[in-house]
């Protein structure tokens, strides 16, 4: 039962989100003379469909009690390797998009497993293993596509290798995959200012429908009794392990899923080889930390609102620094360290109460 | 089972970069045309340039906060401390192009920028271990995004610096200080040259080195004072040295503002042996690849020594310092393609990422 909320209770709760919505609307004001209001508009709805999914993809992990997913970077790399691999065969259109997400799922479930292992074995500091864990896999994956490709794995086209022929390259275009999605089922608004992409954002409300019906099968119970006491779930007979491994690994899927629609989003359409997959993981979870998830509590809506704000923020917070300042980086360093700051309360309020009982 | 009992005794970690490196030496000496005695001195002046900051480590592990992640926070006292004294010296004594100050005047600024630095980072640390005593059991993640946010807030400081030193600020229309202040005429190589000699077509930073292990030395002996055992009990067992009467909350708050101070010594030491002030985002990272040379060194989550400090720092440097050379010249004089330079870089982030993520899942911490 849960007990009438208090008018002091629910600003407690949402105080992360209406901070950062003052934040949002003070930026907004301070920049009104650089940035139409219905461009402002047209490019958060770009940049929701891009990122959503991402984010989304951290819900379940938190649900099943370990905490912001920092290995998501993990199913970011496996997302990328899809695409390599679509580019490699040369495909393009709609069937590729699709291609390379079906390609990197086995990937995704390899290295999420290995990812599920190594944070079963440091339970309590899922969170700074996963990070660290994020940081090796990126050695590990510039081994394999700056050293190994072209010699020991033989690609099919040569025009996304190195001039030499070993490596990959910096930079690979995704002409033949980017936008297709945003561009199927396509809604102007305000004369074409405001482009809604319909058919990604029907993907992303599957997404939500998906985690709400599994969330609430007996799966999806398990995973919530480990996330209230691993202890508890235990001496209940359920396999504790298996259902943090299983949490991984949807967390890791998704995340292969979102780092393709976002690569592939309009507007992106090039793929960093080296480097794209890097910032995934610390945006998108300040993204739904903004929303007002916690370490231990996370919902679709949290994923939605954060987003929302995150962004807008990302795309005032410059402007408003030349405003104000005069200096666009002031703008710049200011969000990051807003990224950075809102990850580092939230996780000092979760260590905070949860030593408090 | 003998060599397996010595095997344990010498340190896994230890025993394996150390035959890494006398791979890479012998590799060196054998096969490449590089001229051993400067690579031997590049590994010496790579390992006194980061010694203290690892060191750094020691006070906040054996007062039982963990790895701390949090030191780019002392670092970037230590970079206030060094514009600081930069652009005070520019303002009342301005440097003609390619002048430099005199001796005396360069030991000066250099412990000003030491001392100022150290100040900051025990008040920046004192508040840094109030918030660490608060989350307790999840101070190392909460140490990296203070450490994060922290650079990221400096930035913001950087830009808004009021310097008047025309050498630190940009010279037409930009806002803020530069990416990098070029030390040359301030304390550029001070401490690495003082009182080294040559071998061969190498030196031996004699300066740096020696107050590297001076400093090791004033922690080993702070261990053994009573304030020094109480804080090492205080991290080993809080509950035994809370009933035998020790404070651990102080105990706990004195390692990290040791830790933090260091840090802020270490990066103005790291800047003088490099040559320049790295500001804006070079701290970022930094953390990591010092708390990688302390578990090298054989260190835990729990437990330090100045030992693992001197050895770690050694070992991890010098094969970060001679991997890079090497294998250009390797690539220069039997072809190969680009790509193979970035070998070193690869290398350096599996092996200390690696080595984290071994401390962090044993069964030990």
């Amino acid at each position: 039962m849960r007990r009438a909320p208090s008018a002091r209770g629910l600003l407690g709760q949402n105080l992360v989100p209406l901070l950062f919505a003052a934040l949002c609307i003070a930026g907004i004001v301070a920049a009104r003379d650089a940035i139409a209001l219905e461009i402002l508009a047209g490019d958060i709805v770009t940049r929701l469909g891009r990122n959503l999914f991402l984010v989304l993809s951290l819900i379940v992990p938190v649900v099943a009690g370990m905490g912001l997913n920092f290995g998501i970077v993990i199913g970011a790399m496996c997302g990328q390797v899809g695409l390599i691999l679509v580019e490699n065969a040369g495909w393009s259109g709609l069937g590729a998009l699709g291609a390379a997400m079906l390609f990197s799922i086995p990937l995704s479930l390899v290295f999420g497993g290995l990812t599920g292992r190594l944070l079963n074995r440091a339970k309590g500091k899922e969170m700074i293993t996963g990070m660290i864990l994020a940081f090796f896999a990126n050695g590990v994956y510039q081994m394999i596509f700056l050293l190994l490709t072209g010699p020991v794995i033989p690609l099919h086209n040569q025009k996304i290798l190195l001039d030499d022929g070993i490596g990959l390259a910096n930079t690979i275009d995704l002409a033949g995959t980017a936008g297709k999605l945003d561009h199927l089922l396509r809604i102007s608004f305000l004369g074409g200012r405001i482009q809604f992409p319909l058919a990604t954002f029907l993907l992303i409300a599957l997404l939500c429908l998906g985690l709400r019906w599994y969330l609430r099968t007996r799966s999806g119970q398990q995973l919530r009794t480990v996330g209230q006491d691993m202890h508890v779930a235990e001496i209940s007979g359920i396999g504790v392990d298996r259902v943090r491994m299983r949490a991984i690994l949807i967390s890791t899927v998704l995340g292969g899923i979102g780092q393709i629609l976002w690569l592939t989003s309009t507007g992106m359409g090039t793929m960093n080889t080296y480097s794209s997959h890097e910032q995934v993981g610390p945006y998108a979870i300040a993204a739904i930390l903004v929303g007002g998830a916690t370490v231990t509590h996370a919902t679709i809506w949290h994923a939605i609102l954060g987003t929302l704000l995150f962004h807008t923020l990302f795309v005032v917070a410059p402007l408003a620094g030349q405003a104000v300042f005069g200096a666009v980086q002031i703008g710049e360093y200011f969000r990051e360290f807003v990224a950075y700051a809102v990850i580092g309360v939230t996780l000092a309020l979760h260590a905070w109460k949860s030593r408090r009982g | 089972m003998n060599a397996l009992a010595l095997l344990k005794r010498l340190g896994l970690t230890r025993t394996v970069l150390a035959a890494f490196l006398l791979g890479l030496w012998v590799l060196s000496a054998t096969a490449s045309s590089l001229d051993m005695t400067i690579l031997i001195s590049d590994c010496l002046v790579r390992t006194g340039m980061n010694g203290i900051l690892v060191l750094a480590l020691v006070p906040a592990v054996r007062a039982g906060v963990g790895l701390n992640f949090g030191l780019p926070l002392g670092m970037v006292c230590g970079l206030i401390g060094m514009v600081t004294v930069m652009d005070l010296a520019g303002r009342t004594m301005p440097l003609e192009l390619g002048q430099a100050y005199g001796m005396g005047l360069q030991f000066g600024l250099l412990v000003s920028a030491m001392v100022l630095g150290a100040l900051l980072g025990m008040i920046a640390g004192w508040l840094y271990s109030r918030l660490l005593e608060a989350v307790k059991g999840q101070e190392m993640m909460v140490g990296i995004y203070v450490g994060f946010g922290s650079v990221a807030g400096a930035s913001i400081l950087w830009l808004l610096f009021p310097a008047k030193n025309p050498e630190l600020i940009w010279p037409l229309g930009g806002v803020g200080l530069r990416n990098t202040l070029v030390l040359d005429g301030y304390f550029q190589h001070l401490l690495d040259r003082f009182g080294s000699f040559t071998f061969g077509n190498g030196f031996f930073p004699t300066g740096v080195l020696v107050l590297w292990v001076l400093a090791c030395a004033v922690l080993w002996l702070f261990f053994r004072t009573r304030i020094g055992a109480a804080l090492a009990a205080a991290g080993a067992n809080p509950r035994f040295a809370a009933a035998s009467g020790i404070d651990v909350r102080s105990m706990r708050s004195l390692g990290v503002v040791l830790s933090t101070a260091l840090a802020a010594i270490g990066i103005v030491v790291f800047s003088q042996s490099y040559g320049f002030v790295q500001l804006y985002k070079a701290p970022l990272l930094m953390a990591f690849p010092t708390v990688a040379a302390l578990l090298i060194g054989g260190a835990s989550v729990r437990n330090a020594k100045i030992s693992h400090v001197l050895i770690g720092t050694f070992l991890f440097q010098s094969v970060l310092t001679t991997s890079l050379p090497l294998v250009n010249d390797l690539i220069a004089q039997h072809g190969g393609a680009k790509a193979l330079a970035n070998v070193p870089e690869i290398a350096r982030l599996i092996i200390s990422n690696g080595i984290i993520l071994y401390a962090l899942t044993r069964k030990e911490s």
